[in-house]
């Protein structure tokens, strides 16, 4: 909820980590000064300005501009310092308004670093003063306070600075509109008016240190959800507060790539220019007016949920399912027509009048010609639809955050390790054959509510029959690897340990990516004995937490026990399995993911038909996938026949080993 | 504005302005009838359901009623069974939203069905009513009152279908017997 001060109210501030905004329709400089208990500003290391723009927790543009945004961590700020007061002021000598009575009335807001408008304050009521104090952030009994000043000074700035304490004010603002006028020699051109969305929406961060300093609990087993389920999303599983927003996002990245300063040579800034929506903005983003006699211009991220990960989640379900429901028209429109031509084929036929003259031809032509208007018509509103769609897709695909996107979607290449658990993981395409290019992204709800079977038998598909045996099962276990790189990826450092058992050792080539990064827990287990030993290690994980869960007895868990989430992937099922093993396997399938150990098999059903229908249950429980496309998915809502497509790593990528690497740090700097 | 139906009476679906209808909604409100006598507090009550049926050249092809919320197309979507009717506030019952825009091109007729699914005849039932409301706005664009409840447990309330390049309403209010819509097909089809 925001407060909209007025001169001289205060507010508290809700948290220490802030952004002030300010839009002034015209470049206006924006400093801050600090002061003691009394509000006196110690000396001029205490006033951050264009000519020395970062004091310690604090930090101004360098430049006059219409719109500012400074960062301050209050916090951070140097001992002492009871009062951060923010000053506006006209540049001298630019040729532009020396009047804050000639300019729209600047607007000023204290957000939350996630964008969330905690107060606003526009300055009305100015007329000659050139320089203004325009708010004060106040310690008060150890909390920080917000208040809204809005005193002017027709004087400029050497007077605001004279009046604040300062010694030789003149000089300071002498010097402070010189470097706004060799600022000004670079600035560009005011961007238009504030507009009500425009003001809110997150360009970029103003601050670098966004890392949240406290991790997060380690999760919590939720209850299991059908998969296909888009009904359950609600705001119950959102559990990312805004201000801890997670770091797959591209903001952070941007943030750190524009703090580190064009001179440091720092990370390139990988985010997309016109990437706008990447960070949570506090409304949804809504769709601009449509022109008239035109659909609305889609914008990602519209839809309800209560970070931008929820509305794109909600905003991909809603898009499958409408073209799902799109095509259901379609098809059944065009099955009508085929229908009503066929009776009325038969109805010419079986006429005797229409066997002498030309009456039979002409009724068979024209039950074709209404089977085509229909079938035409019915293609014309199915091409509406799905121009909606794409159009749709083009501006949410670009948008989507490292989990949702595809291996060469740039985020990938930004990509920093999250502090959170996303809310779902991609982990494939659908598409229908009516427009095979429109892809709806595969979510599926992290933490894993079913475990995944990557089908490395050659009958699973067409795409597969056409592939020799040894290839497809190399392509099998690499899309495990990548399916496995990406839930190591989206986890927080050290909340996901992966475990491989590889019997044979026939997948040494796909693994090396995982091995030769130290992500796993350990080397791929191999043999009876390994498949015996980490069967025997996980089920002793499942059964202690089962118990601690049920006993609600947590703490007592013993010390050595890790609680992140645990993934198993079987190469080779059921080699190097003994019945033993076979029952530990599909007890792990059916009591883990309640308590957080989830399986990834790459098998094909057909080896292991010696053990007959006791398996079944196995596969049934399992979310099979292939490693080729095929259409094997059905959607909830019709039922369609989806093809589905695993995610591709682009070729001479290297984002794979990059997001390894990454993990591999990210773990060293976590210390775990 | 409203326009209070009689049976058989057909009105074009057209906004206020002149404009064509994208989306309606068809609600339905019924109360139970108050009862008399000793424990007459103890309330027994009505299940009203609303169904709609699409037909493509007078062939159902889909249904939306209780079981099935919405057509496998999207276009036609009920917001859920209530199982006791309203406490006398005017507002709809059970309400079946029709995307005008949407409906597959095939689809001519959208018939709309109250069937009582707790077998209580209309005699019970009180201040029902059918209406149709411009989804877009709220407005409501007609209205028909099931008065003179009989010694019947259906009801075909009225259908929408194609005219021309927009739609067009027409009042059916005729008296049917029957637990859901399946056994109500008979009584359907001479209306198509």
């Amino acid at each position: 909820m925001t407060a909209e001060l007025v001169r001289g109210q205060n507010h508290t501030l809700p948290q220490t980590r802030l952004e002030i905004r300010v839009s002034a329709g015209t470049p206006v400089v924006a400093g801050a000064t600090l002061g003691d208990e009394r509000g006196t500003v110690c000396g001029i290391e205490w006033i951050a300005h264009p000519g020395s723009p970062q004091l310690p927790g604090l930090e101004v543009s360098q430049q006059a501009a219409a719109d500012h945004r400074l960062a301050v961590d209050l916090e951070a700020l140097p001992a002492g310092a009871h009062r951060v007061t923010v000053l506006l002021a006209l540049p001298v000598g630019a040729g532009g308004p020396v009047r804050f009575g000639a300019v729209p009335a600047p607007f000023v807001a204290v957000t939350g670093l996630d964008g969330t408008e905690i107060a606003t304050f526009t300055l009305t009521d100015l007329d000659a003063e050139s320089a203004v104090s325009a708010l004060e952030l106040y310690r008060r009994q150890d909390a920080w306070k917000v208040r809204a000043v809005g005193q002017g000074y027709a004087g400029g700035l050497a007077e605001m600075l004279a009046d604040q304490g300062v010694r030789d004010p003149a000089a300071l603002a002498g010097s402070i509109q010189e470097a706004v006028t060799r600022g000004l020699a670079r600035s560009v051109a005011p961007p238009p008016p504030r507009t009500p969305e425009g003001d809110r929406v997150r360009h970029a961060t103003g601050s670098a240190d966004h890392r949240p300093t406290a991790p997060p609990p380690p999760p919590a087993p939720e209850p299991p959800e059908p998969l296909t389920d888009p009904a359950t999303t609600g705001p119950a599983h959102t559990t990312q507060p805004h201000t801890t927003q997670p770091h797959t996002t591209p903001g952070p990245a941007a943030a750190g790539a524009s703090a580190a300063g064009p001179s440091a040579g720092g990370p390139i800034n990988y985010a997309h220019p016109r990437r706008q929506h990447a960070a949570p903005p506090s409304p949804p983003p809504a769709a601009p007016p449509a022109q008239p006699g035109q659909p609305a211009q889609p914008v990602a991220g519209d839809a309800t949920g209560w970070s931008m990960d929820e509305r794109l989640y909600n905003q991909i379900w809603g898009m499958f399912e409408d073209l799902a429901r799109a095509v259901a028209a379609y098809r059944s429109a065009v099955d009508f027509a085929e229908s009503r031509m066929d009776q009325e084929l038969d109805r010419a036929l079986s006429d005797p009048r229409n066997r002498i003259g030309g009456a039979g031809d002409r009724a068979r032509e024209a039950a074709r010609a209404k089977r085509d208007e229909l079938a035409s018509r019915a293609r014309e509103a199915l091409d509406r639809d799905l121009a909606q769609l794409a159009a749709e897709a083009a501006v949410v695909e670009p948008a989507l955050p490292a989990a949702y996107a595809g291996w060469g979607n740039p985020v990938w290449h930004a990509h920093r390790i999250p502090m959170e658990i996303p809310m779902a993981l991609r982990i494939g395409d659908l598409h229908l054959p009516e427009r095979a290019d429109l892809r709806i992204p595969l979510l599926v709800r992290l933490p894993l509510e079913r475990g995944m079977w990557v089908d490395s038998g050659r009958t699973a598909s067409e795409a597969a029959a056409l592939m020799d045996t040894d290839r497809l099962r190399r392509l099998a276990m690499e899309t495990a690897v990548a399916h496995a790189a990406r839930l190591l990826a989206v986890y927080p450092p050290g909340e996901f340990a992966v475990h491989v058992i590889d019997p044979a050792g026939s997948a040494a080539g796909p693994l090396a990516p995982l091995v030769e990064a130290g992500v796993l827990a350990g080397p791929p287990a191999a043999g009876p004995g390994g498949v015996a030993s980490v069967l025997a290690h996980l089920t002793r994980r499942v059964d202690l937490v089962q118990m601690a869960v049920r006993a609600r007895a947590a703490d007592s868990l013993p010390p050595d026990l890790d609680t992140g989430e645990q993934l198993l992937v079987v190469n080779d099922f059921p080699h190097g399995f003994d019945d033993r093993a076979v029952t530990q396997l599909r007890y792990l399938a059916d009591e883990g993911p309640a308590v957080g150990v989830h399986l990834l098999m790459v098998a094909d059903r057909e080896e292991a038909s010696a053990y007959g229908p006791v398996l079944d249950p196995l596969w049934r429980s399992l979310l099979r996938i292939t490693p080729v496309a095929d259409s094997h998915l059905a959607d909830p809502w019709v039922g369609h026949a989806w093809t589905y497509e695993p995610l591709t790593i682009p070729p001479g990528s290297h984002v794979l080993e990059q997001v390894l690497a990454a993990v591999a740090a990210a773990r060293r700097a976590a210390g775990r | 504005m409203t326009v209070n139906m009689t049976k058989g009476q057909a009105i074009n679906l057209q906004k206020s302005d002149g404009g064509t209808l994208t989306a309606v909604r068809m609600g339905l409100g019924w109360q139970a009838a108050p009862r008399r006598g000793l424990f007459g507090s103890r309330t027994r009550e009505v299940d009203l359901d609303a169904s709609a049926v699409l037909f493509a050249d007078k062939q159902p092809v889909d249904v939306v009623f209780f079981r099935h919320l919405v057509s496998d197309d999207g276009s036609v979507k009920h917001t859920g069974d209530n199982l006791v009717g309203g406490a006398g506030s005017g507002g709809d019952d059970e309400a079946i939203l029709v995307d005008l825009q949407r409906v597959p091109v095939h689809i001519d007729q959208i018939v709309f069905t109250v069937n009582s699914f707790t077998g209580q005849t209309f005699q019970e039932v009180q201040n029902a009513f059918c209406r149709i409301v411009d989804e877009t706005n709220g407005q409501e664009l007609a209205r028909y009152t099931l008065d003179g409840g009989g010694q019947y447990t259906a009801q075909i309330m009225a259908k929408v279908h194609r005219a021309g390049s927009g739609w067009k309403m027409t009042a059916l209010g005729n008296p049917a017997n029957g637990r859901t819509f399946q056994d109500l097909m008979p009584s359907i089809l001479p209306h198509l």
